[in-house]
């Protein structure tokens, strides 16, 4: 096959990736987003005959325009930008899951100092305050008094892009030191971790430790559910444990996989290869006329 | 990608020093400086030059 990778950055992650396409003699079209343009109706871009190409860039705001436009050309990418305008932002990332009846942290979203304090007080403390857009545990804050609260929102009324006055409150869930990351294509897991830490944010970008991790059946039901309220693809799923449930509290649509693999006796990179093959035979089916790749998710 | 089993050698842009890259090395792969540890970024093979990488960005992540 001939795949595409979008990249602005190789991180391990692609590697792994590039490792496994080239161990299966696919033919790989590196596209360096930093290096293209996108019109309307082409792109410099070499995504003629491409298979499927898979987004893998580390940039959002990238990640969100190339997909659109490769979407726009009819060249079969996945993630979808549909998915990946769900998942890039936090607001609607909880609204989708909410709306799908996936049990998820309650969250309020505040567009001014005042009524973000309200949110807050509201929640009582400690509450958690997000940027809508960011990864990797950035700009994360605990509140934990009144005064932290007031110092944090004046900073972000000042110093920050428009969208950090997008105040995004949410409960503090008092998880039990872990949480857990769950890769899954089209909700099917390919492998799960625990992240740990004494610290209140246990991203294993911060330097939390890992642990493979065998899903429930309710878990197993989640991430499928969750999946499928952002409109699956290639995703990591992140539940929390509390109170003999569980809560999931974001869907990540260009999932980093290193740390699992390292975690996880399963081969991941080839398990994304699977996929990425799988889904490139249903585009190229649904191409020939011979059916829509997604018929079985839509609900008559 | 390179195919040579041989450690590659680059020179570090930021102290002119001759620095050894893994054999795979990848166009787009960021590589610390075994001199200063800063990221560097791969940017064409054959020869292997390298700049200084970008900086991290506010929407960069999963």
């Amino acid at each position: 096959m001939r795949i595409g990778i979008l990249y602005s950055r190789i991180r391990r992650d692609e590697k792994l990736l590039l490792e496994e396409l080239r161990d299966r003699d696919h033919e790989i079209e590196k596209i360096d987003v930093r290096k293209q343009r996108f019109g309307l109706e082409s792109t410099t871009a070499n995504v003629a005959d491409l298979d499927i190409v898979v987004d893998r860039c580390l940039s959002t705001s990238r990640s969100l325009y190339a997909t659109k436009f490769l979407d726009s050309y009819g060249v079969p990418v996945v993630n979808s930008p549909e998915t990946g305008d769900v998942c890039a932002d936090k607001a609607k990332n909880s609204l989708a899951l909410a709306e799908a009846d996936v049990p998820t942290p309650a969250t309020e979203v505040a567009f001014t100092k005042e009524a973000a304090m309200e949110a807050i007080e509201s929640f009582g403390y400690p509450c958690v305050l997000k940027p809508v857009v960011g990864s990797w545990g950035r700009l994360m804050a605990k509140i934990d008094t009144r005064s932290a609260a007031e110092a944090i929102l004046e900073h972000k009324e000042t110093l920050g892009h428009y969208e950090h006055k997008v105040f995004y409150v949410q409960e503090f869930v008092d998880k039990p030191g872990r949480d857990i990351r769950v890769v899954a294509v089209d909700g099917e897991p390919i492998a799960a971790m625990t992240r740990s830490s004494d610290h209140w944010l246990t991203n294993a970008a911060k330097g939390g430790t890992t642990a493979e991790f065998d899903l429930d059946d309710r878990a197993l039901e989640l991430v499928e559910r969750a999946s499928d309220a952002v409109g699956g693809g290639m995703l990591g799923v992140d539940l929390m444990e509390v109170g003999g449930e569980y809560t999931v509290h974001e869907v990540n649509h260009t999932v980093e996989f290193k740390a699992l693999t390292e975690a996880s006796e399963v081969d991941v990179p080839a398990r994304v290869v699977d996929w990425l093959e799988t889904k490139a035979e249903a585009f190229a089916a649904d191409a020939d006329g011979e059916g829509d790749p997604d018929a079985d998710e839509v609900v008559a | 990608m390179t195919t040579d089993t041989e450690p590659v050698l680059a020179e570090d842009p930021i102290t002119g020093e001759e620095i050894e890259l893994p054999a795979d090395v990848e166009v787009g792969e960021i590589i610390d400086s075994p001199v200063t540890g800063t990221e560097l970024e791969v940017i064409s093979l054959d020869p292997v030059t390298l700049e200084e990488a970008p900086e991290l960005e506010e929407d960069w992540g999963e």
